[in-house]
C-alpha cells in the first residue's frame, strides 16, 4: 500500500448545520460525505465512491433552507451556514416516491440489504400504481424511438420487464432489473475502463444501457473486465456463473465464504474476494477501498480462475436464458 | 483512442455527406482507405480529436439528410471520423426525435397533433389521413410515412405538419395551414411548395410595436432594408460606448428573461462578463419547442438580422468571440433565413474579424436541434452542442461559470436578445418606463386555438388576459370562454373568471400562474378537455429525457392515473391524491424544469377548472 504525501494545505472546516445540529465538515465534501462522517447513513442507488456522482436517482435528497427543490446530498457540497433537513416531510416523500415509483417499474429483488432498509423505512408500497403491465418480448425496449408515443395500457403500471441478455459466457445482462444508476456506463467509460463498450440510448421511459444498435456483446467493443458488473447496485448485470446457479435454485449465500487475496496474474497488485460455495468459486469481486484499483479489475482477475477448479458440470440450459435472436 | 467497429460500412452515399461536413478523412484511422505504410506511423488522439466531438449533431444530421436514417455503416463512419466510440454515437442518435436508427422511408411528414392544432381540427386531419394513405408509421411504396408530432410551432397557423425529405438536395419544409390533400400529395410523392409565412403578426405595421416593427414591412432577406429601418444602429452605438456601458444600460432596462424563468438579464451578462476563465461563450436559445409557443419562430423569420445584431451586441458585452444560435430542427425556413442573414453580414463586416472595423471579432455558428423539447432547457442545450445526449447538467455550478465546454456562457431567448436592441438603441431607462414597475418593456404573446385572429402580439407588459385575447378578435365566432392554457404544457389553465389577470411576472404569480413563454391558447366551450390533458400528460411522457427517476417514471404513472381517469369508473378522490403525491416528487426532485413543471397543467385544471371532481 502506498502513502500518498499531502502536498496541497490541508482544507480548511466549514460549519453547517444539519437537523438542527451544528457540525463540523471539511472544505469540499458533499453532504452525503459530511452525513456519513457523522454516522448519519442516507439512502444512494447511482452514488458509489468509485465513480464520479450523476445525481440521477434522487433518492439522497434532502431539504436545504433557502433552496427551492430539495438537492442531492450526493453531489452537493456543503457550504458554511448551510441548514439541511435529511428527514422533513418534504424529503421523507421524495424518498418513499422515488423508491416507489423504482420498485414498481424494476425487479429491485436483489438490491442490498441496507437498501431494503431504507424502502421499510419509508413505508415503501410499489403496488398502489396498479398491476404491472405485461413484460416486454426480447428486443422490443431496445427499439422504441424517442419521442414515438406508447399509450398506456388501461389499469396497468409500465414496467421495463423483459427477457435476460444471455449472449455470452462470462456475464448476463438482466435489465429487468436495471434503474439506469449510469454506473456501469460510467465503469466502462472514462471513470474505470475507458473501454466506452455500453452507453444510455434511447431517451425517457424508453431509455436503456446498450451497445451500439443493440448488437450482441460479443460483437461490441466489450473487453469482459467486468467492472460494470461490480458496481451495479440491483443484480441487472451478474456473472454467468451465478445467474445459473441461481436459476437452478442452487445459490446459496449463506453457504458461501469470502478469501480475499492478489490477483496472481501480473504485477500490479489488484485484490481480488473470491466468492466460493461448496469448494468453488462462484465470482470475483474487489474492494472498493483498495487504493491500486478501487474496485476495478481485467478480465484475467474477474473471470480467470476456472483453471483452478474443476470443469463446470455441464451446463444444463435453463428456461430463462436462452440465447436471444439479433434485432 | 483506441475504438472498436461492426463489420458494417458507409455506402458511397453516407461518406460524401459526411465528408461534405467534415471534409476528407486524413486517414484509415479516421475511417480513410487503408494504407499499411501510413497506418502504422501515425499519432492520432487526445485533444485533436477530443475536441471534434461538438460536430456529432450536424454529421448525424447529414446522414439523416441523406439516407433518411442513420444505418450501422454511417454509424461507424460518424464515429469513426469524430472519435467518438459508436455505442455513444449510438446514445446519442437514439435521443433524438428526427434521428431514425432503423431503416425507414426518405420522406417523413410529421402530423402535430398537440394542444393547440386540437382546437383546429388536427384530429379530422389525421383521421382523414389514415383513411386516405394508411394508419401512422405505415407506407405504401416504401417512399413516405407519415406520423403524429408534438407541437410544432406553427400553431397561429393549424393544423401544421413538418416534412422531413431525405437525399441529395432535398429539404425539409413545413406546411401549415396543412390540409389532407396537401399531406397525401407528399405522400405520394408530389412537390407541395411552402407557403411563406406572412400574416402571423395581425398588428403588422402599428406604429405601437416595438419588437416587432420589421414584420411585413422589410424583407428580412435584405441586410439593406434591415438597415434602412433602424437595423445595426444598436450595434453602432455599443461599439462607442463600450461593453460596461451596455452592461448599465441592460441592468438599468431590468429586463428579464423571455424564455420561461424570467432571470434579469442584466445580471446574467455582468456575471459572464466578469468571470474570470475564458474564453466566454455566448448562445442564443432558438429552440422553442413549448407547446403553444412560436414567437421565436416569427421574430427568426421574419426579422433574422435582429437577431444576428442582438448576438452580436451580447458577444461584444460578455466578452465572448463564438456565439452560438441553437435553432429548434422543426424550424427549416426560420435556420434557412438566419443562415443567410449571418451570410450577409459577415460579407459586409458586421460579424467576423474586426466587426465594423473595431477591435472586436465575433462569429456566430448556427447549430439544428433534432427533436427534443428537453433541449430548449438551457443546460441541456449545451450537452446537445457539445455532441452529447441532451440531459440537463445538475446545477450549481450554473452556466454563468461553468457552461459551455465548460467555460462561462451567457444563454438566452431570442426574444430576450431581441428586447437588447430596443435597450441600446433607446436607453435602459427609457425601457424600463414601459410596463410596469417589475415587469419592464413589451411582451409578445403566441395567442392560439379558439381564437378569432390568432398569431403573434405584442403588448406592454401590464395589459389584462381580457384584453390580450379582445385584442385578438376574441373567442372564435363569438363562443363563450371555457379556458385558457397560460404559458404552455408547463404552465396552468385559468377559468374565464381570471380574464382580469394583469400579464405581468408579478401579476401571473400572484395568481399561482406563469406567463411561462407567452403562451395563451384559448378554448371555447365546444372543446373537451379531456383529450387536452392526456396529450400534455403524453407529452411530458415522450419528451423527459429520462435521466432522473421522478421524472422519468413520474411522467408514465401521471398519464397512467390520468387515463384511469378518463375511462371513467374510476376512484376520483383516490386517484386525484396519487397525482398531488406525483406532482410533489417531480417538483421537489426532478433534476430540470421539466419534471418540475410536468404535474402543473393538470393540477391546474382539477383544482382551477374543477375536473375530476377537484374543487374549483
Ligand atoms: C424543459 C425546458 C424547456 C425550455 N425550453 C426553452 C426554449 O425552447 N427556449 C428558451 O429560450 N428557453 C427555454 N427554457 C428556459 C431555458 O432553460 C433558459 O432559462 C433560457 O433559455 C434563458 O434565457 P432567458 O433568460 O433569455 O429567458 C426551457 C426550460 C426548460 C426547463
Ligand atoms: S465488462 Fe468491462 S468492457 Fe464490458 S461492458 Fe462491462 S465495463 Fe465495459
Ligand atoms: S445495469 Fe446496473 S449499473 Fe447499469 S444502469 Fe442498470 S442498474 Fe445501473
Ligand atoms: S426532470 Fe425529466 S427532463 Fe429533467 S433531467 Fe430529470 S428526467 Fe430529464
Ligand atoms: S445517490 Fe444521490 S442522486 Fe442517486
Ligand atoms: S403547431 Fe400544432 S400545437 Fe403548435
Amino acid at each position: 500500500m502506498t502513502h500518498a504525501v499531502p502536498i496541497a494545505p490541508p482544507r480548511r472546516l466549514v460549519e453547517l448545520e444539519i437537523d438542527g445540529q451544528k457540525v463540523k465538515t471539511r472544505e469540499g465534501s458533499t453532504l452525503l460525505e459530511t452525513l456519513r462522517a457523522h454516522g448519519q447513513d442516507q439512502p444512494t442507488l447511482c452514488h458509489i465512491e468509485n465513480l464520479t456522482p450523476v445525481n440521477v436517482c434522487r433518492v439522497c435528497v434532502v431539504e436545504v433552507e433557502g433552496a427551492r427543490t430539495l438537492v442531492p446530498s450526493c453531489s452537493r457540497k456543503a457550504e458554511p451556514g448551510m441548514k439541511v433537513k435529511t428527514d422533513s416531510e418534504r424529503v421523507r416523500h421524495s424518498r418513499k416516491l422515488v423508491f416507489e415509483l423504482l420498485a414498481s417499474s424494476v425487479d429491485l429483488s436483489l438490491v442490498d440489504a441496507r437498501t431494503r432498509g431504507f424502502m421499510a423505512k419509508y413505508g415503501v408500497d410499489p403496488e398502489r400504481f396498479g398491476p404491472r403491465a405485461q413484460p416486454a418480448a426480447a428486443n422490443q425496449r431496445d427499439a422504441a424511438k424517442p419521442g414515438h408515443h406508447h399509450h398506456p395500457q388501461p389499469g396497468l403500471a409500465a414496467t421495463v420487464a423483459q427477457p435476460v441478455k444471455v449472449d455470452n459466457d462470462l456475464y448476463v445482462r438482466d435489465y429487468s432489473r436495471c434503474i439506469l444508476c449510469y454506473k456501469c456506463v460510467e465503469a466502462c467509460g472514462e471513470d474505470a475502463q475507458n473501454t466506452f463498450a455500453i452507453a444510455v440510448a434511447g431517451r425517457g421511459f424508453d431509455a436503456r444501457i446498450s451497445t451500439e444498435a443493440n448488437v450482441p456483446l460479443t460483437d461490441s467493443a466489450c473487453v469482459y473486465c467486468g467492472n460494470c458488473i461490480g458496481v451495479c447496485p440491483t443484480g441487472a448485470l451478474m456473472f454467468k456463473s451465478e445467474h445459473d446457479l441461481r436459476a437452478r435454485g442452487e445459490w446459496h449465500e449463506s453457504r458461501q465464504t469470502v478469501t480475499r487475496t492478489v490477483c496472481p496474474y501480473c504485477g500490479v497488485g489488484c485484490n481480488l474476494e473470491l466468492h466460493v460455495q461448496d469448494n468453488r468459486i462462484v465470482k470475483a469481486t474487489s474492494p472498493l477501498d483498495h487504493d491500486v484499483t478501487r474496485g476495478h479489475l481485467c478480465i484475467k482477475g474477474r473471470f480467470g480462475w476456472e483453471h483452478v477448479q474443476p470443469a463446470a458440470r455441464p451446463a444444463r440450459e435453463t428456461d430463462s436464458t436462452e440465447k436471444e435472436p439479433q434485432p | 483512442m483506441d475504438l472498436h467497429f461492426t463489420s458494417d460500412e458507409p455506402t458511397a452515399d453516407e461518406r460524401e455527406a459526411v465528408d461534405a461536413l467534415l471534409g476528407p478523412p486524413e486517414s484509415s484511422w479516421r475511417g480513410g482507405a487503408r494504407d499499411p505504410h501510413a497506418d502504422t506511423r501515425h499519432v492520432d488522439g487526445g485533444r485533436a480529436v477530443r475536441e471534434l466531438r461538438h460536430l456529432l449533431l450536424p454529421a448525424l444530421h447529414a446522414l439523416q439528410g441523406r439516407r433518411g436514417w442513420i444505418s450501422p455503416g454511417g454509424l461507424n463512419y460518424v464515429s469513426a471520423r469524430l472519435g467518438v466510440p459508436p455505442a455513444d454515437t449510438y446514445g446519442v442518435a437514439s435521443f433524438y426525435g428526427m434521428f431514425s436508427t432503423t431503416e425507414r422511408p426518405p420522406t417523413v411528414v410529421h402530423v402535430c397533433d398537440d394542444v393547440a392544432c386540437a382546437p383546429r381540427g388536427a384530429e379530422a386531419l389525421c383521421a382523414e389521413l389514415e383513411r386516405r394513405c394508411g394508419p401512422a408509421g405505415s407506407s405504401q411504396d416504401g417512399r413516405a410515412t407519415w406520423q403524429r408530432s408534438p407541437c410544432l410551432g406553427l400553431c397561429e397557423r393549424g393544423p401544421a405538419a413538418f416534412v422531413q425529405q431525405a437525399g441529395a438536395g432535398r429539404e425539409d419544409q413545413s406546411l401549415a395551414p396543412a390540409s389532407a390533400d396537401a399531406l397525401e400529395a407528399v405522400l405520394r410523392g408530389r412537390e407541395v411548395p411552402e407557403r411563406p409565412g406572412t400574416g402571423s403578426v395581425p398588428q403588422a405595421g402599428s406604429p405601437e410595436l416595438r419588437l416587432l416593427t420589421r414584420v411585413d414591412v422589410a424583407d428580412p432577406a435584405s441586410l439593406d432594408d434591415y438597415r434602412a429601418h433602424g437595423g445595426y444602429r444598436a450595434l453602432r452605438r455599443a461599439l462607442q460606448v463600450g461593453p460596461a456601458e451596455v452592461l448599465r444600460e441592460l441592468h438599468d432596462s431590468k429586463l428579464a428573461g423571455r424564455g420561461g424563468a424570467a432571470f434579469p438579464a442584466g445580471v446574467k451578462w455582468k456575471a459572464v462578463a466578469e468571470a474570470p476563465a475564458r474564453p466566454h461563450y455566448l448562445i442564443c436559445n432558438a429552440d422553442e419547442s413549448e407547446p403553444g409557443t412560436f414567437k421565436d419562430r416569427v421574430l427568426m423569420e421574419q426579422d433574422p438580422f435582429a437577431v444576428v445584431e442582438a448576438m452580436t451586441i451580447a458577444g461584444y458585452a460578455v466578452g465572448a468571440e463564438r456565439g452560438f444560435l441553437y435553432v429548434r430542427g422543426e424550424y427549416p425556413e426560420a435556420t434557412r433565413r438566419l443562415a443567410h442573414a449571418i451570410g450577409q453580414a459577415r460579407q459586409r463586416g458586421f460579424l467576423g474579424a474586426n466587426v465594423l472595423e473595431r477591435d472586436f471579432s465575433f462569429e456566430i455558428e448556427i447549430r439544428r436541434g433534432a427533436g427534443a423539447y428537453i433541449c430548449g432547457e438551457e443546460t441541456a442545450l449545451m450537452e446537445s452542442i457539445e455532441g452529447k445526449r441532451g440531459e440537463p447538467r445538475n446545477k450549481p455550478p450554473f452556466p454563468v461559470h461553468v457552461g459551455l465546454f465548460g467555460k462561462p456562457t451567457a444563454i438566452n431567448n431570442v426574444e430576450t436578445l431581441v428586447n437588447v436592441l430596443e435597450v441600446i438603441a433607446h436607453g435602459g431607462d427609457a425601457f424600463a418606463g414601459r410596463g410596469t414597475a417589475a415587469s419592464t418593456g413589451t411582451k409578445l404573446f403566441c395567442l392560439s386555438g379558439c381564437i378569432e385572429k390568432p398569431g403573434v402580439y405584442e403588448v406592454h407588459f401590464g395589459a389584462t388576459l381580457g384584453e390580450l385575447i379582445a385584442l385578438g378578435g376574441g373567442v372564435r365566432d363569438g363562443r363563450p370562454l371555457q379556458a385558457v392554457l397560460l404559458g404552455g404544457a408547463a404552465g396552468v389553465f385559468v377559468g374565464p373568471a381570471e380574464l382580469d389577470m394583469p400579464l405581468t411576472l408579478e401579476g401571473a404569480r400572484e395568481r399561482g400562474a406563469t406567463l411561462g413563454s407567452g403562451v395563451v391558447l384559448v378554448f371555447d366551450d365546444h372543446v373537451d378537455l379531456k383529450p387536452i390533458l392526456a396529450r400534455i400528460a403524453a407529452f411530458f411522457r415522450d419528451e423527459s429525457c429520462g435521466q432522473c427517476v421522478p421524472c422519468r417514471v413520474g411522467t408514465v404513472r401521471q398519464e397512467e392515473a390520468l387515463a384511469r381517469l378518463l375511462a371513467g369508473g374510476a376512484d376520483e378522490a383516490r386517484e386525484r391524491a396519487l397525482l398531488a403525491e406525483l406532482e410533489q416528487v417531480m417538483k421537489d426532485a426532478s433534476i430540470c424544469g421539466l419534471g418540475q413543471t410536468a404535474s402543473g397543467a393538470i393540477q391546474s385544471a382539477i383544482r382551477r377548472l374543477g375536473m375530476f371532481g377537484g374543487r374549483a
